[in-house]
């Protein structure tokens, strides 16, 4: 790891002034992406500010049909809360199937998000379930929020402080996990909103998560595994590595895809 | 340099230490606590598993700096004097290990997670061990530890 300075920001207007004073400033959350990188030197910023003191940022309340989640919550946090497994129970068990409990007890969903990682679960719970990123100076649809691979639409100085779900009238989450990390290889998040379904994809898009409009209207039309048995025409381009083709990519997005279906009920 | 404290296994402890120290470099180096390994320094392995105010976490993937007025607890911090800790006393039992690399990070894990959730199953058991990895005992014997260990720990109660 090369060195930086370390500041411990008390509230996001502290850690929004710090970032600015620094010549290359990074936020760090959970620190379970950011560390790896930084010990592999693949990044070497001045500064590092750290959230983890700023207690507005960490928890979850239910409004309606608005869950939000401050970017600070831990995976465990969600995986755990009652009021998620009540309001959005896909969201929750996508929380428990995130890498390890350790990573849990520490990784948020801010980070995660921010990081838009292609293989990383929350981007297709965000997208799914159409929530909003809110930041430190605007509100940002997910539609708009994941813009490429480990790219979004925050600003340098942005920061996230908050993620709101709209409560879906049923939703599932199917992860085929990479036996080795337990990231996606590929994830489906069906969700039925009362708008119309959404469907969204992790793990296979080689520019992150991307939306299946052909498996959409396929079940507004009939909300059935059997539907899904269509081509998937406007597919984006699919990953290529040394874990899977894109063929093999583009079955399980379907296979994935009738299980959500399924387990939805 | 920049002056960390805490309270690791009931002890204050400080020392002055770069920003990048990472907590296990800290306690290992600074502390001389080396019950605490450091198996891939990768994030992957969990033998590095200490907690940070009652949460298993990898201390190979924190700061010391992070941890700064927390509460650890080191795979020292388990015994009662002479008197070993139920999860550790199972392990042995159980020939839960045979190199004993993992060990330390396998039972911090299993501590926590049994602490949670009392009543686990096998199933439950190697998924709640998921970020521990042990090159040496297949697994069996290390669930077969960590049931024996849940058990003893609710009879001490
Ligand atoms: C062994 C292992 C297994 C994993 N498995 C999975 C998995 O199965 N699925 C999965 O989805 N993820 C997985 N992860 C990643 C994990 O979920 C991370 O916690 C997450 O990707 C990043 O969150 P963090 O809080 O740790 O962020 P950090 O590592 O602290 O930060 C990540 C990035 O986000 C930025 N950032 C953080 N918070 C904010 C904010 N509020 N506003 C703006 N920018 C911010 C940081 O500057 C940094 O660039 C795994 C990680 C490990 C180590
Ligand atoms: S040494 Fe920390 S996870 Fe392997
Ligand atoms: S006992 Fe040797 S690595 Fe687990």
């Amino acid at each position: 790891m090369y060195e930086f300075n370390y500041h411990k920001a008390s509230s996001v207007s502290d850690a929004e002034q710090a970032l600015r004073n620094a010549s290359d400033g990074k936020i760090v959350a959970g620190g379970q992406t950011l560390l790896p990188t930084l010990k592999q030197r693949l990044a070497s910023p001045s500064d590092l500010i750290d959230l983890g003191g700023c207690s507005e940022l960490c928890g979850i309340s239910v409004d309606g049909d608005t869950v939000t989640i401050g970017a600070m919550t831990t995976h465990a946090m969600v995986a755990n809360s009652a009021e998620v497994q009540s309001a959005i129970p896909a969201l929750a068990g996508l929380a428990s199937n995130i890498g390890d409990a350790q990573v849990r007890n520490l990784g948020t969903i801010g980070g995660s998000i921010a990081n838009n990682d292609p293989a990383a679960d929350y981007p297709a719970a965000c997208l799914g379930l159409g929530a909003v990123i809110v930041t430190d100076k605007r509100e940002i649809v997910a539609d708009d929020f994941f813009t490429g691979l480990f790219e979004t639409a925050l600003d340098e100085h942005e920061i996230i402080t908050a993620i709101r779900f709209p409560k879906p009238e049923k939703a599932c989450y199917q992860k085929f996990p990479n036996p080795a990390s337990r990231y996606a290889l590929v994830g489906v998040m069906v969700a039925k909103m009362s708008s119309g379904v959404r469907v969204a994809v992790t793990g296979a898009g080689a520019d992150g998560v991307f939306r299946v409009d052909a498996f959409e209207s396929a079940l507004d039309g009939s909300f059935s595994a059997s539907s899904l048995d269509i081509e998937m025409v406007h597919l984006p381009d699919l990953l290529e590595d040394i874990h899977g083709s894109p063929g093999y990519r583009e079955n399980l997005i379907r296979v994935m895809g009738k299980r959500a279906v399924e387990a939805c009920g | 340099m920049t002056n960390v404290s805490m309270t690791v296994n009931g002890r204050p402890v400080s020392a002055d230490v770069e920003p990048r120290t990472l907590l296990v470099e800290y306690l290992r180096e600074n502390i001389g606590l080396t019950g605490t390994h450091v198996g891939c320094d990768t994030s992957q392995c969990g033998a590095c598993v200490i907690h940070v105010d009652g949460k298993s976490v990898k201390s190979c993937t924190m700061l010391a700096v992070q941890a700064a007025g927390c509460e650890v607890t080191t795979i020292e911090g388990l015994a009662n004097g002479d008197d070993l800790h139920p999860m550790q006393a199972a392990f042995r039992e159980n020939h839960g290990l045979q190199c004993g690399f993992c060990t330390p990070g396998m039972v911090m894990s299993a501590v926590d997670l049994v602490t949670k959730n009392p009543d686990l199953t096998d199933t439950e058991i190697r998924d709640g061990l998921e970020g521990n990895i042990c090159r040496c005992t297949g697994y069996h014997n290390i669930v077969k530890s960590v049931r024996a260990g849940s058990n003893a720990m609710k009879a001490a109660e």
